[in-house]
């Protein structure tokens, strides 16, 4: 039970159930370059669209559509939350961060640098649970790709491999 | 007739809850197998084992009537004719696309179609598809109703003068519903129609007899019958596997081979190109045994023992809503959670030693004419026990007050 507490702690479960910033985005008419870019795990039903909204070096808005489970819905939702706004560059190494935290046993998470999105911890220790919280984070990846070339967005993208 | 002392006896013949505190409900996706079965193999590994159809020693004499032995008894438990009529393969997924490829392809021309149904499995669906873009033949769908049931009426009117072949299962691995196959077997045959039978999912719950059904071809695998995986087989009349090529060539399928052209062997060797999986074979021939042993009406009493309690329990959880209602239901139940995803729900219960399978369950067609992306899906074995559904039961209450749905 305390290892299922560790996954799904508190905030995971209000993330999950009230998702924030859950809602199409429309294209930019302000000259910010606005794109998405699709997600899927098709084994479990995971399906995501993740809008971001760039201008400059500073991405100013996150949205998502998109059904799963507890896990995925919270992460797509403190993505949006915690790097809404915040520089391309500080958003690439929170990325790398959360992933390195997911994917890799070998380093210990710097929890000073993830915030709250340390609470995705636990998950590391179901491993089939992983790639439910590593969806909208190589949707971000591909995103932000499309930020650096210019390339559109588009290709979609699955965790269901990892 | 079954009490509960004769089914916790029935537990003990598994290993796997010797050492564990283990709720195993995904029989539907792999049974355990009993100690027999594993004794069985490790037995004839140990002294019994050499290539078959070879050797004129006495190893090989004996491993090939082991295995020869195990299709008399898959002959037998099928009720078929012959056990000439009985083709080992890796399992049901390969039977049909053995018969797709054997059978159908060659009979098919643009515009011919074959009929399947809306709650097939993808070894029932992707295996036609395949074929069909081969030969410009087109995949025809009978669909199915609220309940989960295929709908007859619009079965038969889809079975027409093109249809070349009509396959479906026997029991619906995501519904758990058994189909009328003797049923809609001779609607098929009354339009001249041939007839496959996907029964994975049937073998371990009802007896089977393909006479009485009638069908043309039924496959199974052994991994659902408490054997080995890589071991499953199909059944053709003897009729139509004299008529069919081989799919695969190899050893042990021809009569002679010279560069100017082979002559294979008949059935079933011909479809049986290369030393095939004989330890597999005598699992599955033991755990027929195993079976037969119990006796169906005890395995059946059982098993509606199991389905009579669990049914009133889970319609008595507020939120749960099952997934298919049929009439006839054969050792499963699919369900979803409102609120509660059901990777979430299969995470839960795992964390409560209880296995289930959450997912689509291979049947994607079926998750979206129900309109959820996947269920949780609960399915009995032997091995299980009323009180493996209580211990369910009390798990779901407890993850709805955990994830407060």
């Amino acid at each position: 039970m305390s290892e299922l507490r560790d996954l799904y702690q508190q905030l995971v479960l209000d993330h999950g159930r009230h998702p924030r910033n859950k809602h199409a985005m429309d294209q930019c008419a302000d000259g910010a370059q606005c794109c998405h870019t699709e997600g899927y795990n098709p084994l479990c039903g995971d399906k995501l669209t993740l809008y971001a909204k760039v201008r400059g070096d500073v991405i100013e808005d996150l949205s998502f559509e998109g059904e799963g489970c507890a896990i995925f819905t919270a992460s797509t939702s403190m993505l949006t939350e915690v790097l809404k706004g915040r520089k391309v560059s500080e958003i690439r190494g929170i990325l790398d961060e959360f992933l390195e935290m997911l994917t890799s046993g070998e380093k210990e998470p710097d929890p000073e640098g993830l915030g709250k999105l340390a609470v995705f911890g636990g998950v590391k220790d179901f491993p089939a649970r992983v790639k439910c919280a590593t969806l909208p984070w190589r949707a971000l990846e591909i995103i932000l790709e499309s930020v650096d070339g210019d390339t559109v967005a588009g290709s979609p993208v699955a965790t269901e491999d990892d | 007739m079954k009490n509960t002392a004769t089914r916790q006896a029935w537990k003990t013949d598994f290993p796997v809850f010797a050492d564990r505190n283990l709720v195993f409900l995904d029989s539907a996706a792999s049974a355990q197998k009993p100690a027999v079965v594993l004794d069985a193999m490790r037995e004839f590994d140990a002294h019994s084992y050499a290539n078959i159809h070879r050797g004129v020693y006495k190893l090989s004499e004996t491993a090939t009537a082991a295995y020869e032995g195990a299709r008399a008894k898959v002959g037998t438990f099928l009720g078929a004719a012959s056990e000439r009529e009985i083709i080992f393969t890796r399992g049901a997924t390969e039977a049909v696309n053995l018969v797709a490829n054997s059978f159908a392809r060659p009979r098919l021309a643009p515009g011919d179609e074959i009929l399947i149904t809306h709650l097939e499995h993808h070894a029932n669906i992707v295996p036609w598809q395949l074929v069909c873009e081969q030969t410009g033949a087109v995949l025809k769908v009978a669909p199915i109703t609220d309940r989960g049931e295929v709908d007859l009426e619009a079965f038969a009117s889809l079975l027409g003068p093109r249809t070349r072949l009509a396959a479906f299962a026997h029991v619906s691995n995501a519904l758990g519903t058994v189909n009328p196959v003797t049923e809609m077997t001779a609607m098929a045959h009354a339009q001249g129609v041939p007839v496959l039978v996907d029964g994975a999912q049937a073998v371990p719950h009802l007896p089977v007899d393909v006479q009485e059904i009638g069908c043309d071809f039924y496959v199974f695998s052994g991994h659902k019958l408490y054997g080995p995986t890589g071991i499953g087989a199909l059944y053709g009349k003897q009729e139509h596997l004299e008529a069919m090529p081989p799919w695969q060539g190899g050893g042990d399928m021809i009569l002679s081979v010279t560069f100017a052209g082979t002559t294979y062997a008949p059935a079933p060797g011909k479809f049986e190109a290369g030393t095939p999986n004989i330890t597999g074979a005598v699992g599955l021939g033991a755990a027929i045994d195993y079976l037969e042993g119990l006796g169906w009406p005890a395995i059946t009493a059982h098993q509606e023992d199991l389905q009579a309690h669990a049914e009133p329990l889970l319609r008595g959880i507020d939120g749960l809503r099952l997934i298919g209602e049929p009439t006839r239901r054969a050792g499963l139940f699919s369900f979803v959670m409102d609120g509660i995803h059901p990777h979430d729900v299969g995470t839960f219960l795992a964390a409560e030693n209880i296995a289930v399978r959450s997912g689509h369950h291979c049947a994607q067609p079926v998750m979206e004419r129900f309109g959820v992306p996947a269920t949780t899906r609960a399915s009995v074995g032997l091995y299980n026990t009323r009180e493996d559904l209580d211990a369910l039961h009390a798990a779901l209450l407890r993850m709805k007050e955990f994830f407060d749905a």
